[in-house]
C-alpha cells in the first residue's frame, strides 16, 4: 500500500496528466436511508440527552458502514478524490446536539472510514485514491451580523473559529487523510481563520499536506454569501498556495460557468468545480439526471476551464460515473501564467499597477 | 466609443485616503472619540465615493481604545458593501491592533506597518503572521539604530528587511511595500535638507534593485515646518510627488483634496519647492520661507482671486471647472453654454469635450493624479445631466421620438470597470438619433449583459472601458456570446480599446457575427446606423471583417518580423551608397555659427500646423481639419484663438530664439561617426555612435531603403574610401522666455492660455529647425542652392538631406545629444541645457545631425538585440546595464529576465 507521500506525489503527477473526479453529494445520499432519530443515536448514544437526527457527521460513529459504503459507490463510479464526512464536524456546529466532545473523535473515524475505502480500492487495482478531509464553513459567519438592527455584532470570532478548525484538521491528519479540503465557503473570514488553522495543524502535526479551496457562489450576483466577487475571493485566499481553488454547491453547473471561467482566468492553480446537480424544486429535491449534468460539465472540460470535477447536493454515484466518462477523453486546464502584480481585496478585486 | 480621458503615465500612482486616519484627520477622531459611527463610516463612504482605491484605517490616539474602535469600525464596514467593496490598509504603529484588524477582514488588506525597530526576531514573526492572515504589508525603514534617514541607510535597510521577506518568510515581492521615510524639509537645520533628495534617489535606487516591490510614504509629512500655510504645504507636495513618481514612488497616503496641479502653481512658488525638495541651493529654504510669506499673506485673498477665473468665457469657465473639479457653477455655466449651443448636444461635443481632452492631456503628462480626475468625472456627469431634459426634449421637438426607435443598443463598462463618462455620451448620441439605449452602467459581468441583451431582443450589444484589464474582459464577453449562440454585432469602445485590439484579439472570438471597434462618440451613429440598415449592413460588416483580417495579418506578420537577425548578419546587410559618385560638397564653413534673437516672424509661416491640432486631441490634417465635418468648428475657433495668441507672442517678443549651427569633417568607422579636428582628418575630435537595424528582412541582399539594415553611420562615407565626407550639427529654441511670459500673461488657474502658449512654443521651435535646416541647404552648406519648396513640400519632407535628432526613430539614444552640446558649447551658444536624463531645457528646442548626402533618409532603428547592445556599451564606454537602461525603449528582450539568467549561471549563453 502507498504512504501518503508516495500519494501525495502520485496526485501531483496525476493532475498534470488528467482532469481528476472527485466523488458526489453525502448529505443526500445519506437521505436515502430514511434514518429516524433510533437510527442516527445507534447502540452508543441511546440516551443522549439530544435529539441528534440530522447530525450526518455522528454517523461514522453510530452507522460506519452506510458511511462506508457510500464511500466505496462513489470509487466504484469512478472517483479519484472521495471526502470525509465532516463537513459540521467542529465544536461550533456540533454545539447544535451538544456533541463538542465528541468532534476530533469524529474526525479521526471519518478519516479512518475513507482511508480504508480508498486503499482497498487500490488494493484491487492498484489505483490510487485519495482522501480529502472536508472542512466546512460552520454555521456561523465571522463577516456578516446575525442582528440586523446591530450590524458591528458577530457571533463568532476568528479565533474560535481558528481553534475549532485547528482541532478538526489535526484529527483528519491523524486519521490519514491526504488533502485538507476547506470547501463551501460563503464567508471568506472563516475560510481565512480554517487557512490559519491548517497551517497551525501542518506546523503542530509535522507534515504538510495540499490544499483545496472551494468557495460558493450564492446566487446570479455573482458573489459568495458574504459579498465577495470570485475574484476578490481567490485573491484573499491566495496566500494559502493552494492546490486547488474553485466552486462547490448553491448552484447548478449552468449557473456556475461563469464563476467557475472567472477563477479559471485568474488563478495560477489548479480550478476545482463540483457543482449540484441543478437546483432544487419545488420538493426541495434535485432532478438533473446523471446525463444531464455531464453534458453540461463536458464543455468545461473541453474548454479547458477545469482540472477537478464532481458533484455537490443531489449529485449521486451515477452522476458521477457519467460525469467521469463525459470528461474523461480532455485533457487537464492549462495554468494560465499571471503576472506578479499586488493583487488586494475588499469585496471587489483590485490590482495595484 | 468613448472619447474621454487616457491615462498613460501616473496612473499607477495609488494614492490612499486618510481622512478615516484618526491621526489624520481632526474630524474624523472627533467623530470616533465621541462614538459617532454612523458619522465615521459616512466618511468612509464619500471617500471611496470621491474614487478611493483603498481606505486606510488607523486608530493611534492615545485616549482611545485603539484595539477596540479598530475592531468595531472594521466590522461596521463590513456590513457596508458601498465601502468594503475596496481593500483596507490596517494602519498602526502597535502590532495588537494590527492582528486584532487582521481577524475582522475577509479581503485582502495591507498592513501598514511593521519594521526591524524591536529587532529581527519580532519582524520575522510579525510578517510571518502577515502572510498567514493574507496581508501584503508595508515595512518602514527602521531598525534597532532607528530611522532611516540618509538614502544609503534607506536602501541598506529595506534591502535586508527584503531577504528576510522574500528568502525566510516566502512574501511575493509584489505583496511588500516599503516606506522608506519622508522626513521634513527646509526646517532650518541644516541635516534636513537632503530628506527629500534621499527619499528620491532611495527610491530610484529600491526600484532599480528590487522592481517587483512598492515604494510608498506620507506624504504631508515633508511640509511639516509650513504647517498653517496650506498653498505652501500643497504645492511641496505636488513637486514633491512628481519628481518621487518619476523614480518609481508608486503609492502613498495623500489628501487628494489638498494636492495642487503641478502646473498650476505660480511658477515662483514651484520652483523655490523644487529647490527644497531637490535641495538645489544653499539659500532654498530661507527662498521658500520668503515666499511663503508672500502666498500665505495671499491665503486671506485667495478665497477671492479662486473666482476670477469666473471672467473667462464659458468654455474657459468649463475647462476650469472640470480641470479642478468644481461643480458649484456647472449648471449655470452649461445653461449658457447650452444657450450659446444650436443643439443641447454640442455642449457635449463641444465645451465639455474640449475640457475634458485638457484634463487627460495634464493627467497624461503626470501633472494630474488620478483622485483629481475621478472629479473632473464627476463635474461631467453633473454637466450631462443637467441636459439631459434638454436632450429629450430635442428629440421630442424633432420628432424623433414619435418615432418608433430605430433599434435597441445595450451598452455597458465592463466587468472590473468603473469608467463610464465617454459610455454615459455615446448612449446619449446614441439616443439622440433615435436608438433605444439600454444602459446596465459600470462592473457588468458579462453574463449579465447578455442575459439583458437576450430578455430585450437587443440589436447591437456595446461595451466599453478603460483600464488595460478591460481588454480581456471583454474578449470574455465575446467568447461567451459565442458559446451561447448570440448573433448579434459587437461595438467595442473606450480609451484602451483600439482597432487594432479588436480586430487581433476579441473578433476571432465571436464568429457568429463582427467585433466591431468604434473610434468615439462621433462615429457611434454611423457605425449603427449602418449595422442595423437593411440595406447596408451586410456589406459593411463585410468590409469591416475583411479589413480585419487585414489586420489580424499585418500583426501577425509584425510578430514575425520580431525576429532579429545577428548583429554581423545586419551590417553585412547595410544601407550601401555608391561611393564612387563622390560625396556632397563641402559646406561653406566648418565649425559653428550661432543665431541669437533670431526674428520669430520669419518662424510664423513656416509652422506646421497639423500636430498642433492633434496636442488637443484634434485629428485631421491642416488646413482641411478646419473644414472638417465633425471638429471643423472648434479646430477653426481653436486655430483663430491661436493665432491671436501668437501674433502677441511674436509682436510683443515674449519668447526669445536662439540657434547653433555647426558642420565638420567627418567619416564613417563601422556603425560610428568620426568628427576630426580640422581638414586634415588626423585627429579625432568626438565619436558619434549610431544604432543599425536588425529587423528581418524579408528579402535579403543590396537593395533599396526597405531591404537594408540601416545606421545612421551608413549616410556618411567610410574613412577608407578616403573621401572628404562632412556632417552636420544644429540645436534650436524658441522656449527662453517662455516660463516668465506664462508667469507674466497667464493666471495659474488658465490652464487653456497655458497649454495653447507652450504648444504654440514648441511649433515656434520646430519651425526654427525647419527654417533653419532649409537656409542650411541653400547657403551654409548650400548643397541646394537653388531649392524652392512650397510649405507643404517642406512639411513632406521633399529635400535633400535630413536632420535627425537623438532620442527619435532613427537614433535612439538621447544620451548622444552629449555630443552636441560638446561640438558646439550648445549651453553658451543658445542657452539650452541638458538635464540628467537629456531632456533638452527650455522644452521648446529642438536639436539633431544634418545629413546633406541624397542618399540620407529617415528610417526607425526598431527593436536592437543583446548582441548590438553589448557591442553599443563597449563603443560608448558604458556597462551593459546601463547600456539597457539608456535603450530601455527599444530593447528586443527582458534585460532583466536576461540577468537574472546570467546570475543562475548563464543557462542560456
Amino acid at each position: 500500500m502507498s504512504t501518503r507521500a508516495q500519494r501525495i506525489e502520485a496526485l501531483h503527477t496525476a493532475a498534470a496528466e488528467r482532469i481528476l473526479i472527485m466523488d458526489g453529494a453525502m448529505g443526500t445520499e445519506i437521505q436515502n436511508f430514511k434514518l429516524d432519530e433510533a437510527g442516527y443515536r445507534g447502540k452508543r448514544f441511546k440516551h443522549w440527552h439530544r435529539d441528534v437526527k440530522g447530525n450526518n457527521d455522528l454517523l461514522v460513529l453510530t452507522q460506519p458502514d452506510i458511511i462506508s459504503g457510500i464511500h466505496a459507490a462513489y470509487i466504484d463510479a469512478g472517483a479519484d478524490i472521495i471526502e470525509t464526512n465532516t463537513f459540521n464536524a467542529q465544536v461550533i456546529s456540533m454545539a447544535d446536539y451538544g456533541m463538542e466532545e465528541f468532534s476530533a473523535e469524529i474526525n479521526g473515524e471519518a478519516a479512518k472510514l475513507a482511508r480504508q475505502a480508498a486503499d482497498a480500492a487500490e488494493a484491487k487495482d492498484g489505483r490510487v485514491r485519495w482522501v480529502a478531509g472536508a472542512v466546512g464553513p460552520t454555521n456561523r459567519t465571522a463577516s456578516i451580523s446575525p442582528d440586523v438592527n446591530n450590524p458591528g455584532f458577530r457571533n463568532t470570532s476568528f479565533d474560535e473559529l481558528r481553534s475549532a478548525y485547528t482541532e478538526q484538521v489535526i484529527a483528519l491528519i491523524e486519521g490519514g487523510v491526504d488533502v485538507i479540503l476547506i470547501e463551501t465557503i460563503f464567508d471568506t473570514l472563516n475560510a481565512k481563520a480554517a487557512g490559519m488553522a491548517v497551517l497551525e495543524a501542518f506546523d503542530a502535526a509535522g507534515v504538510i499536506l495540499p490544499i483545496m479551496i472551494s468557495g460558493t457562489i450564492t446566487d446570479r450576483s455573482g458573489r459568495t454569501l458574504s459579498g465577495q466577487t470570485a475574484t476578490a475571493f481567490w485573491y484573499s485566499m491566495r496566500h494559502l498556495k493552494p492546490f486547488s481553488v474553485g466552486l462547490n454547491c448553491a448552484l447548478g453547473a449552468e449557473l456556475m460557468r461563469p464563476y467557475i471561467a472567472e477563477i479559471s482566468g485568474v488563478a495560477d492553480t489548479l480550478v476545482s468545480a463540483y457543482p449540484n446537480a441543478g437546483l432544487p424544486n419545488a420538493m426541495g429535491e434535485y432532478d438533473e439526471t446523471p446525463h444531464d449534468m455531464a453534458c453540461q460539465l463536458e464543455p468545461w472540460a473541453k474548454d479547458g476551464l477545469v482540472n477537478i470535477v464532481g458533484g455537490c447536493c443531489g449529485s449521486t454515484p451515477a452522476h458521477i460515473a457519467d460525469v467521469a466518462a463525459h470528461v474523461r477523453k480532455y485533457p487537464p486546464r492549462k495554468l494560465p501564467e499571471i503576472a506578479p502584480k499586488m493583487r488586494l481585496s475588499g469585496l471587489e478585486a483590485f490590482v495595484a499597477g | 466609443m468613448t472619447t474621454t480621458t487616457s491615462p498613460p503615465s501616473g496612473a499607477n500612482f495609488l494614492n490612499v485616503g486618510e481622512r478615516t486616519n484618526v491621526t489624520g484627520s481632526a474630524k474624523f477622531r472627533k467623530l470616533i472619540e465621541a462614538n459617532d459611527y454612523p458619522a465615521a463610516l459616512a466618511v468612509a463612504r464619500q471617500q471611496v465615493e470621491s474614487g478611493a482605491q483603498i481606505i486606510d484605517v488607523n486608530m493611534d490616539e492615545g485616549l482611545l481604545d485603539s484595539e477596540k474602535a479598530m475592531v468595531t469600525f472594521l466590522n461596521l464596514i463590513a456590513s457596508e458593501p458601498d465601502i468594503s467593496r475596496v481593500p483596507v490598509m490596517i494602519d498602526s504603529s502597535k502590532w495588537v491592533v494590527i492582528e486584532a484588524g487582521l481577524k475582522c477582514v475577509q479581503g485582502k488588506p495591507i498592513v501598514n506597518s511593521i519594521s526591524m525597530k524591536e529587532g529581527l526576531a519580532q519582524f520575522r514573526e510579525q510578517a510571518v503572521k502577515c502572510r498567514r492572515y493574507g496581508a501584503a504589508v508595508v515595512v518602514m525603514a527602521f531598525d534597532e539604530k532607528g530611522q532611516a534617514d540618509t538614502c544609503e541607510r534607506k536602501v541598506e535597510i529595506c534591502t535586508r528587511a527584503y531577504k528576510i521577506l522574500t528568502e525566510e518568510v516566502g512574501f511575493p515581492p509584489e505583496d511588500i511595500i516599503f516606506d522608506p521615510n519622508i522626513f521634513a524639509v527646509a526646517t532650518g537645520i541644516e541635516e534636513h535638507n537632503n530628506y527629500g533628495v534621499d527619499f528620491i534617489e532611495a527610491t530610484r535606487e529600491m526600484k532599480r534593485r528590487f522592481p517587483l516591490v512598492h515604494i510608498s510614504g506620507g506624504v504631508s509629512n515633508l511640509s511639516f515646518s509650513f504647517r498653517g500655510n496650506e498653498q505652501v504645504r500643497e504645492a511641496m507636495h505636488s513637486v514633491f510627488l512628481y519628481h518621487a513618481i518619476k523614480a518609481g514612488m508608486d503609492m502613498g497616503i495623500v489628501n487628494a483634496g489638498q494636492l495642487a496641479v503641478y502646473d498650476n502653481i505660480p511658477a515662483e512658488l514651484r520652483e523655490r519647492c523644487e529647490d527644497v525638495v531637490l535641495n538645489r541651493r544653499a539659500d532654498s529654504t530661507d527662498r521658500l520661507l520668503e515666499a511663503a510669506e508672500r502666498y500665505k499673506a495671499g491665503g486671506g485673498k485667495k478665497k477671492e482671486a479662486d473666482l476670477v477665473w469666473r471672467n473667462g468665457d464659458v468654455g474657459s469657465r468649463l475647462t476650469h471647472a472640470l480641470v479642478h473639479g468644481i461643480t458649484d457653477f456647472i449648471e449655470t455655466d452649461t445653461e449658457e453654454a447650452r444657450r450659446l449651443a444650436d443643439k443641447p448636444l454640442h455642449v457635449i461635443e463641444g465645451p465639455l469635450m474640449a475640457g475634458m481632452n485638457v484634463v487627460g492631456d495634464l493627467f497624461g503628462a503626470g501633472k494630474m493624479f488620478l483622485p483629481q480626475v475621478v472629479k473632473s468625472a464627476r463635474v461631467m456627469k453633473q454637466a450631462v445631466a443637467y441636459l439631459q431634459p434638454y436632450l429629450e426634449a430635442e428629440k421630442i421637438a424633432s420628432g424623433v421620438a414619435s418615432k418608433p426607435a430605430a433599434g435597441k443598443i445595450v451598452m455597458a463598462t465592463v466587468k472590473g470597470d468603473v469608467h463610464d463618462i465617454g459610455k454615459n455620451i455615446v448612449g446619449v448620441v446614441l439616443q439622440c438619433n433615435n436608438y433605444e439605449v439600454i444602459d446596465l452602467g459600470v462592473m457588468v459581468p458579462a453574463q449579465k449583459i447578455l442575459e439583458v441583451a437576450k430578455r430585450e431582443n437587443a440589436d447591437i450589444i456595446g461595451l466599453s472601458g478603460l483600464i488595460t484589464p478591460s481588454l480581456d474582459e471583454m474578449c470574455t464577453v465575446a467568447a461567451e456570446m459565442q458559446r451561447q449562440n448570440y448573433h448579434v454585432p459587437l461595438l467595442i469602445g473606450g480609451a484602451t480599446t483600439s482597432r487594432v485590439h479588436t480586430a487581433v484579439k476579441i473578433a476571432p472570438n465571436y464568429t457568429n457575427n463582427q467585433a466591431i471597434y468604434v473610434t468615439d462618440a462621433s462615429r457611434a451613429v454611423g457605425v449603427v446606423s449602418q449595422l442595423l440598415s437593411p440595406t447596408d449592413s451586410k456589406a459593411y460588416v463585410a468590409g469591416i471583417t475583411a479589413e480585419y483580417v487585414k489586420i489580424r495579418d499585418n500583426h501577425l506578420k509584425g510578430e514575425q518580423k520580431k525576429v532579429r537577425l545577428p548583429l554581423a548578419v545586419a551590417r553585412a546587410n547595410s544601407f550601401k551608397i555608391d561611393w564612387a559618385q563622390g560625396v556632397p560638397q563641402a559646406p561653406t564653413f566648418t565649425g559653428t555659427r550661432v543665431f541669437k534673437n533670431y526674428d520669430l516672424g520669419k518662424l510664423v509661416d513656416v509652422i506646421d500646423w497639423t500636430p498642433f491640432f492633434s496636442t488637443w486631441e484634434l485629428t485631421g490634417r491642416y488646413p482641411a481639419i478646419l473644414k472638417d465635418k465633425i471638429v471643423g468648428v472648434e479646430a477653426t475657433k481653436l486655430f483663430a484663438d491661436a493665432q491671436a495668441l501668437l501674433r502677441r507672442m511674436v509682436t510683443e517678443k515674449w519668447l526669445t530664439a536662439n540657434g547653433v549651427i555647426g558642420f565638420w569633417p567627418a567619416n564613417s568607422i563601422g556603425d560610428d561617426i568620426v568628427i576630426y579636428t580640422d581638414a586634415s582628418r588626423k585627429t579625432e575630435r568626438v565619436r558619434t555612435h549610431t544604432l543599425r537595424q536588425q529587423i528581418a528582412r524579408e528579402h535579403k541582399g543590396p537593395g533599396g531603403r526597405e531591404r537594408a539594415n540601416t545606421a545612421l553611420a551608413d549616410f556618411i562615407a567610410p574613412a577608407d574610401t578616403g573621401l572628404a565626407d562632412h556632417i552636420g550639427t544644429f540645436a534650436v529654441t524658441t522656449g527662453i522666455g517662455e516660463e516668465a511670459a506664462l508667469a507674466k500673461y497667464f493666471k495659474a488657474t488658465d490652464d487653456y492660455g497655458r497649454i495653447m502658449m507652450k504648444a504654440l512654443a514648441d511649433r515656434l521651435a520646430e519651425a526654427f529647425a525647419e527654417h533653419l535646416h532649409a537656409r542650411v541647404r541653400r547657403e551654409f552648406w548650400a548643397y541646394a542652392p537653388e531649392e524652392t519648396l512650397s510649405n507643404e513640400d517642406l512639411i513632406g519632407e521633399k529635400y535633400q538631406g535630413i536632420r535627425p535628432a537623438p532620442g527619435y526613430p532613427a537614433q535612439p539614444d538621447h544620451t548622444e545629444k552629449a555630443t552636441l552640446w560638446t561640438l558646439m558649447d550648445v549651453e553658451a551658444a543658445a542657452g539650452i541645457t541638458l538635464t540628467e536624463s537629456y531632456a533638452m531645457w527650455p522644452g521648446s528646442a529642438v536639436s539633431g545631425f544634418y545629413f546633406a548626402n541624397p542618399a540620407s533618409h529617415y528610417f526607425g532603428v526598431g527593436k536592437v538585440e543583446r548582441d548590438q547592445v553589448e557591442d553599443y556599451a563597449r563603443r560608448k564606454g558604458w556597462d551593459v546595464a546601463t547600456c539597457e537602461r539608456w535603450l530601455s525603449p527599444v530593447l528586443n528582450y527582458d534585460a532583466k529576465a536576461g540577468a537574472a539568467v546570467k546570475a543562475a549561471g548563464g543557462k542560456a549563453a
